[in-house]
């Protein structure tokens, strides 16, 4: 799932303005990250709307990143649209975009921080699994990816900084490495951790485009 | 036989080897590493030049120890993961070849969130272990990572490593430095020794891989000036291990800077006596004319110039 945090309300309403200002949530990833449910939504408008700017409108797409779905729903609130100086997007990244692909002569302005690809490991705590690194390792040690869960992306792990189980760059974050460590121990095949893993393709990483 | 550098020739020939640190200044001010390396000319074998170290931004490591051999000192350059990718990396140790450096220590680097400029982006496009086999394939088989042959001169490198005894999985300590050794790391410089009981662990399960004869491994000894630095290397520095008991004698003490430089001593006289440690590495933060009086005083180490 595409983990989303909320941007300072602050910075939102510098730049909303005076409104009048769209609202346009997500079904999915910011549903369940409370950034852009409808409750987050709903939210959103009382507390812009204590500020005195007008909310003209507002929607919870499903999902924000489906480009002809959006244009769909947003056929109903065409005139709600027309009338707003900019549509505030609670979504990831990627639904800020599509929104704006759509409209390209209003304003879209994004109301969350996208953080990473990770797990909802209970409710409202996140963690990240994945840097969507595009070459998999996770076949190499099993079920836990250094890429995305090191800080220094290691595949010849661990640094010599980790102390406790827990990271040097910070003591709440459990070392992955050690993580891999005690699973492979668990396993009977900690001999994988002899074998010195190749410089990685980043070059993956670089796809731009996936078409079936 | 010929060597690649003073370092292996000291190491190989089974002396007792002493490096130590130099920090570069964080500032172009070529005085400020000439007077430091004046002060501890002729006290150590080679000199280490930190390549920006805890992340901080400082005069770079190949300009330091270009300096350095312009005084007629032989220095170990560091190079670290963190701010280069495998192109810049690659090119640096052509560079440091070029200009003469013969040793090179590589690291992953400290994550750049604990220094100065904590919104960077760090590169650790490789990790040290893999930097360290492209070295050793660029040196004994003249091609690059990529698999192309480097047409104009090889470099020549005396190829050395970190080891950290002390840090977790301890089960996974001396494997680890198995898998530099297989690597290509010729010696390694360890972490600062505070904690013996563990030290000695580590060391007796290093001979008894039979390592100690594969790779050069010199001890680090890093003198505690103050409670204060005593402090932060306990609590603060990442891989750090100072024990309660030796945290507690600095800290205690009517005079820590002192008793820093006994503790520094004792440490120096112990290592020298275990056997599989080829050498000591000596790094006094900000205390680095400390250094001249810890080698006589310590006996440990011939000194030519004296």
């Amino acid at each position: 799932m595409i983990i989303t945090r909320q941007k300072n309300f602050e910075n939102i309403v510098d730049l909303v303005g005076k409104g009048p200002v769209f609202i346009a949530g997500c079904s999915e990833c910011a549903t369940l990250c409370h950034t852009g449910g409808e409750e987050d939504v709903l939210a959103m408008k009382s507390a812009l709307e204590k500020k005195n700017i007008e909310v003209s409108g507002w929607i919870v797409l499903d999902p924000a990143c489906h480009l002809n779905n959006d244009k769909r729903l947003l056929k109903s609130h065409g005139k709600k649209i027309e009338k707003s100086k900019s549509i505030l997007v609670l979504a990831c990244g990627n639904g800020v975009q599509t929104v704006g692909e759509i409209f390209n002569d209003k304003s879209v302005i994004s109301g969350t921080d996208t953080l990473f690809l990770g797990e909802i490991t209970r409710v409202n705590k996140f963690d990240r699994r994945c840097n969507l690194c595009g070459d998999c390792q996770l076949n190499i040690f099993g079920p836990l990816c250094p890429i995305s869960r090191c800080p220094k992306s290691m595949l010849n792990g661990p640094c010599g900084g980790a102390k406790e189980g827990k990271c040097e760059i910070n003591s709440n974050f459990d070392c992955v490495w050690i993580q891999i460590y005690e699973y492979l121990k668990f396993c009977g095949k900690l001999h994988l951790l002899k074998e010195i893993q190749a410089p990685k393709n980043w070059s993956c990483s670089l796809e731009m485009r996936r078409e079936l | 036989m010929d060597f690649i550098s003073n370092l292996e020739k000291v190491l190989s020939e089974g002396s007792f080897a002493l490096t130590a640190e130099i920090g570069p200044p964080k500032g172009s001010d070529p005085n400020k590493i000439i007077k430091k390396a004046e002060i501890l000319k002729g006290y150590a074998d080679a000199f280490n030049i930190t390549d920006n170290q805890t992340a901080v931004v400082r005069m770079s490591s190949i300009a330091g120890c270009s300096i350095l051999l312009n005084m007629g000192m032989e220095p170990i350059m560091q190079l670290t993961c963190r701010d280069r990718n495998r192109i810049a990396l690659q090119s640096e140790v052509l560079g440091a070849s070029a200009l003469g450096i013969r040793n090179i220590l590589f690291l992953t680097g400290d994550h750049q969130s604990l220094g100065n400029h904590p919104d960077s982006k760090g590169v650790f496009d490789i990790d040290s272990l893999q930097l360290i086999q492209i070295v050793k394939k660029m040196r004994n088989d003249g091609v690059f990572q990529n698999g192309e042959v480097i047409p104009y001169g090889k470099p020549n490198i005396f190829i050395g490593a970190a080891a950290n005894p002390f840090a977790d999985p301890l089960g996974l300590r001396v494997e680890r430095l198995s898998k530099k050794i297989a690597a290509g790391a010729d010696f390694i410089q360890t972490q600062s020794v505070y904690n013996f009981d563990r030290f000695i662990e580590w060391i007796d399960e290093v001979r008894s891989n039979g390592l100690d004869k594969k790779v050069h491994i010199l001890a680090g000894v890093t003198p505690l000036k103050s409670s204060k630095m005593a402090y932060r290397m306990k609590f603060h520095v990442p891989g750090v291990d100072i024990p309660d008991k030796a945290y507690e004698r600095i800290i205690n003490a009517k005079d820590p800077k002192k008793e820093g430089y006994l503790l520094a001593l004792e440490t120096l006289q112990k290592l020298k006596k275990i056997k599989g440690i080829h050498g000591v590495h000596i790094t006094a933060l900000f205390w680095e004319d400390i250094i001249p009086s810890l080698v006589k005083e310590s006996k440990i180490h011939k000194i030519p110039s004296l």
